[in-house]
């Protein structure tokens, strides 16, 4: 553990306090958990327009070299090989018993070259993880490189004036581009269900995007907080709260992220970490898994409630949950016993001594507005 | 109109004829942000200084409140429950949250008066 002595600042410190930036440690970094406005105002904004987040505390990672495809398939169960150049993929490193060490994005950026974001929590431990696994590529921390994202129904506009080539982009992918004089890797992606833009920058050009992107009235800083209230309405996981190293991708409900050519039947089976118990979890399903919850009253839940059943049997945990402001209600997701997992279900989570009725639904719970053409 | 009293918690104390309104001040309704529920005890209710009487849930956490002084609860604010948000827009006055009566030999000498409490925030802020 790092102590207050060494607690990082990202390039755009001074502008978040500016901003009236609330600053707390996270991950090893000062961040703001909100500004002035306060969450539920910046969360509304990025509904409604756009957002702007410091995401610089994440890894930026390069991997390199002949045999990249290969070898990072032995890490996450995606199919790498089909990614096209400027495509990118949502993945998870998986433990060798199964379980996830991180969650990530992978940007093919040349036919042997791979650009990687993880959480900053665990971009230590990724680090080591790939260096372990890839001893012949070359694996580079991008440690002068900031990351911002400007997600909402009006990034395009913003984007489309400084660079309009990004407009073009659909949903997960990127292209290298040029805003006002300053090189950088523009994404369309992001951690909020809405359409959005990651920019990444080296920390010279930082402040000077930022600037760019601030000039537009429309455009406003948003803290952690309402990026956490964002996401879950989004039904986006957590890493270290939804899923973690216990939890498979197929008991945190992201089947979708094993590809394919990657389970049994397909063209490249297993040869994953962790496949044999990962593929097991696929075809004779889990007895637990990942679930959302809509929550009667106004109570929120929060991580760590008990959920129980009508007998007041505990079936799961909640493990996120708040009041999600798009909707005005609060929300949740947990893991329940696979039995109470089909949508429709009712189940009470425990808080304070009271029981809070809650129901199981479909996620995301708000609508994602990728943009897919 | 009595004098209102602080504690090191933040919340205050109008009491009148033995009877103490409480509620949160200014200074904690900005460190709690956006209110959206607030669970408050049930009339009738003995109170304990140190008892958890009430919690504030706001979009970031859920605040415990500990009774500031013994009593019992004879009115709480029904309001709250449907606009919790008051909370935030008038902690002082409208957001007030529950009533106790005092009992006889009530002791208030530990809390502040207004002007030491703003000395309190400023050191503690």
């Amino acid at each position: 553990m790092s102590n207050a002595s060494d607690v990082k600042h990202t390039k755009f410190y001074d502008y978040h306090v500016e901003a009236g930036g609330k600053m707390v440690p996270f991950a090893g970094y000062l961040m703001p958990v909100q500004y002035a406005g306060g969450i539920m105002q910046e969360h509304l904004h990025t509904r409604d327009k756009a957002g702007l987040f410091d995401v610089s505390h994440m890894g930026q990672v390069v991997v390199d070299g002949e045999g990249a495809v290969a070898a990072l398939e032995r890490l996450v169960p995606v199919d790498l090989e089909a990614l096209a150049i400027g495509q990118q993929t949502y993945a998870t490193f998986t433990s060798e018993a199964g379980g996830i060490l991180d969650d990530l994005i992978i940007t093919r950026w040349s036919e042997h070259c791979f650009f990687l974001v993880v959480n900053a929590a665990c971009k230590e431990q990724d680090i080591k993880h790939l260096r372990k696994y890839l001893g012949d590529l070359e694996v580079t921390y991008l440690s002068g490189q900031s990351l911002l994202a400007l997600q909402g129904p009006k990034a395009k506009d913003v984007i489309g004036e400084l660079t309009p080539e990004a407009n073009e982009l659909l949903f997960m992918n990127g292209f290298h581009t040029v805003i006002g004089g300053i090189e950088c890797y523009v994404t369309r992606s992001g951690y909020t269900g809405e359409d959005g833009f990651e920019i990444s920058v080296k920390d010279e050009n930082a402040l000077a995007l930022a600037d760019q992107l601030l000039a537009y009235d429309e455009v406003q800083w948003i803290g952690l907080g309402a990026r956490d209230s964002l996401r879950l309405e989004a039904g986006l996981c957590l890493y270290g709260h939804d899923m973690d190293v216990s939890k498979s991708p197929i008991e945190a409900g992201l089947n979708w992220s094993v590809s394919r050519s990657r389970r049994e039947g397909g063209s490249r089976p297993g040869g994953f970490l962790g496949s044999g118990q990962i593929l097991k979890h696929l075809a004779d399903g889990v007895a637990k898994k990942r679930v959302g919850f809509l929550i009667e009253g106004r109570a929120p839940v929060r991580e760590g409630a008990e959920i129980v059943d009508n007998q007041g049997n505990v079936v799961g945990v909640v493990t996120s949950g708040g009041f999600a402001p798009s909707l005005q209600i609060p929300i949740a997701m947990g893991y329940v016993n696979t039995e109470f997992c089909a949508v429709g279900t009712t189940l009470d989570a425990l808080v304070r001594g009271k029981n809070r009725p809650m129901t199981v639904v479909k996620m995301p719970m708000v609508p994602q507005r990728y943009f897919r053409g | 109109m009595g004098e209102t009293v602080y504690t090191k918690d933040h919340e205050w104390l109008v009491i009148v004829d033995g009877v103490a309104t409480i509620g949160v001040t200014e200074f904690a309704q900005e460190q709690l942000g956006d209110v959206v529920f607030v669970e408050l005890p049930d009339i009738g209710a003995l109170l304990t200084e140190g008892d958890e009487v009430a919690v504030i849930e706001s979009v970031k956490a859920a605040g415990e409140i500990n009774a500031p002084i013994n009593g019992t609860v004879v009115a709480v604010n029904e309001i709250l429950a449907d606009e919790p948000e008051l909370l935030n827009s008038s902690p002082e006055e409208g957001g007030w949250m529950f009533k106790v009566t005092l009992d006889e030999d009530y002791d208030i000498s530990e809390l502040m008066n207004k002007a030491e409490y703003q000395d309190y925030i400023a050191v503690n802020a």
